[in-house]
């Protein structure tokens, strides 16, 4: 099958394309997405193709552009809205939160949200507290938003483009420093289902479950300890909600050893849950050790480098918490 | 780029005759320009992590603004706001050492450039969130009223693109409505980010937003230093005798938005004009062409200017790195 290798950025960039060239009812709102092509230059050429019928500019009115996506949705649009900085959603939740996520139940399954938000979310940039945060737990506690939380270009584009398909609101969060990574993709049309999780990494003496950022981390950590004769699984959970318990309950029951990890800050993180469904299931029968989270310090992020190295998660960190157990 | 610099505020020949003032002026912008550029070198050198939002071209909104501002009147900036910073009495060896993300900076190397605060001299912090600064000035301003704090205002700077957000509606209905002592600057650089203002709003005149809440507007050459000053001066009396009023300063941002700005939403040409019309060399002009300085004076006040920001980079430079084992210092009072 033929194919070709592209950045991170492009992958999304070319299943918001693929999209809006496959249904006229698709179309892309954010801020500076024109020809500044986003705060990261993912858009490039969407305005040239699409026009700025399809490719809509906004004010900064977050809650305005927020709104306006969920009113169009749920009368026969299928919005993508673009956040610069995933950080800059707190300004618009009401949107998301109360509005886009109730309105299917709450108004007795008569309505439909087909909507995506796509969010950089992050840290190390240097760009410190307001402009760092991985805030998906937060998505993943209202019933009513899907969640998914891509590593690679592969699945940045098979799941952006399911994303833009399904009929819920979808919280798409890009990791901005992934957005510059290569991978392969297929020239030809391909899906990811939302709610797979994804091994990507056989192993048989410990599970990493994990996503986002910190895959990439936890397979360079895996492979070093393969060296020393260690069998590490990775798992890319992808989608956290809808959240792929079968795959974590699987692994962990083969490997009987989980480590989590997440960029975001471990108290209160979406590990916990990760940890419970473990606790929860049959799996827990099968432990032969504790589990173990990895996740940011309980801080805000900083901007000093030393610091803000301090407070995320790195593969030392990984490595440490799974020689703890191994 | 048309250029609505109908000011109406007027600084008065009175100001002309205060030479250390006009000195002090003359000084604020370059000190603005000089920290900007070293800003810049320093990057290119990477001594700098994270991003930076330059002001090149705007100095005389941060610094006459705040020039106009007392010592211990509150001042909220944002991403865009190391003048306003400087004109506010911050200690530039700590902004600069802040810059670098030194723990002698002055949020600990915390903050970073968007970040800029010293409660001490009344400056509540720069904003990552536009808009966000808003509501907060509106609560300054419910302190000094709440406590009888005579002579003291809330200054909040915001730009264009900022005037669109929710927050900041809210704040100047909030402030309208209960007659806090806030001066709403609105920095009019004609864009936020790639965006311009035409294509942001349909109604340009951005002053009008102040009819909508009760409020008066004032409304100046925001290149124009004296102008800036003499009408925020104006404004801050206002605010004091009659509640919260809007101030819109009209200037532009020759740099590029942030590191990452390909300047492809605007002309070369356009840029030029303005950079040709710049607050330090118009300042200047004027104060050769009335005889009010002489070019070796103006010349003599631009060293010192390169001479502070010499010694700030290196104060940064020497300054120590923040302690990994302190990283969770102060998450909690
Ligand atoms: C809530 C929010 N939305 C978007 C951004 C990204 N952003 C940072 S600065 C900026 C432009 C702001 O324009 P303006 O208010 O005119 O100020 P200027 O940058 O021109 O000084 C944007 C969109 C942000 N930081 N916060
Ligand atoms: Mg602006």
């Amino acid at each position: 099958m033929p194919e070709r290798e592209i950045t991170y950025a492009n992958a999304v960039r070319d299943a918001m394309s693929e999209e809006m060239r496959r249904d006229p009812d698709v179309y892309f709102m954010g801020e500076d997405i024109g020809v500044y092509r986003g705060a990261f230059g993912v858009s490039a050429g969407m305005i040239e193709e699409f026009g700025p019928g399809r490719v809509i500019e906004t004010p900064i009115s977050e809650t305005a552009f927020m709104g306006a996506a969920a009113g169009s949705a749920v009368t026969g649009m299928r919005p993508i809205v673009e956040l610069m900085f995933s950080d800059f959603m707190a300004v618009c939740y009401d949107q998301i939160i109360n509005q886009a996520a109730k309105m299917r139940y709450m108004f007795g399954g008569i309505a439909r949200v087909p909507m995506v938000i796509r969010a950089a979310a992050g840290g190390g940039t240097g760009a410190a507290a307001q402009h760092s945060q991985s805030l998906e737990q937060m998505y993943c506690h209202v019933p009513g938003l899907k969640v998914v939380v891509p590593s690679t270009p592969y699945d940045a584009k098979g799941l952006l483009k399911s994303a833009i398909r399904d009929d819920n609101c979808v919280v798409f969060l890009e990791q901005k420093l992934l957005y510059g990574t290569k991978g392969v993709v297929p020239d030809e049309e391909y899906l990811i289902p939302l709610g797979l999780a994804d091994v990507k990494r056989e192993g048989a003496d410990l599970s990493v479950i994990t996503y986002g950022r910190t895959v990439q981390m936890s397979l360079a950590v895996a492979d070093r300890l393969a060296e020393e004769g260690h069998s590490i699984e990775v798992l890319d959970l992808r989608t956290l909600s809808p959240l792929d318990c079968g795959a974590i309950v699987n692994s962990v029951k083969k490997t009987k050893k989980a480590v989590i990890v997440h960029e975001a800050v471990k108290f209160g993180g979406f590990g916990g849950e990760i940890a419970a469904v473990i606790a929860d299931s049959e799996a827990f029968y099968s432990l032969a050790a504790p589990i173990k989270r990895v996740g940011a310090l309980y801080c805000p992020i900083p901007c000093s480098p030393i610091l803000e190295k301090t407070v995320l998660p790195g593969e030392s960190r990984i490595e440490e918490a799974i020689r703890e157990i191994l | 780029m048309e250029r609505a610099v109908n000011s109406r505020g007027c600084a008065g020949e009175s100001i002309l005759k205060d030479k250390a003032l006009l000195r002090k002026m003359l000084e604020g912008i370059m000190i603005a320009r000089k920290f900007e550029e070293k800003v810049v070198e320093l990057f290119s050198k990477g001594f700098i992590h994270g991003t930076t939002h330059l002001g090149i071209g705007e100095e005389a909104t941060g610094i006459g603004t705040t020039m106009a501002l007392s010592r211990g009147d509150y001042m909220l900036c944002t991403h865009r706001g190391h003048a306003p910073a400087i004109g506010k009495g911050c200690d530039i060896n700590g902004m600069m050492a802040e810059m670098l993300g030194r723990e002698s900076g002055v949020c600990r190397g915390r903050g970073g450039s968007m970040h800029i605060a010293d409660f001490s001299r009344g400056i509540l912090g720069a904003n990552g969130i536009v808009g966000a600064n808003a509501p907060l000035a509106c609560g300054a301003a419910m302190t000094i009223s709440l406590k009888g704090i005579p002579d003291r205002i809330s200054a909040v700077f915001f730009g264009d693109g900022a005037s669109n957000q929710g927050a900041v509606h809210e704040a100047m209905n909030f402030a309208a409505s209960r007659g806090l002592p806030v001066m709403f600057c609105l920095v009019n650089n004609a864009y936020g980010m790639s965006t311009s203002i035409k294509k942001a709003v349909k109604e340009t005149d951005l002053t009008k937003r102040a009819a909508a809440y009760g409020m008066k507007s004032f409304e100046c050459d925001g290149n124009d230093v004296l102008a800036v000053y003499g009408t925020a001066r104006e404004a801050r009396r206002h605010v004091l005798e009659n509640g919260p009023c809007l101030l819109v300063e009209h200037t532009y941002r020759t740099s590029g938005h942030s590191k990452s700005d390909g300047n492809l939403y605007r002309t070369k040409e356009e840029i030029a004009g303005w950079e040709a019309a710049n607050p330090i060399a118009r300042f200047s002009s004027f104060l050769l062409e009335r005889r009010l300085f002489t070019r070796d004076e103006i010349d003599a006040i631009d060293r010192s200017a390169a001479a502070v920001i010499e010694a700030a980079a290196e104060y940064a430079l020497a300054a120590p790195c923040p302690r990994a084992e302190e990283a969770m210092d102060g998450v909690f009072a």
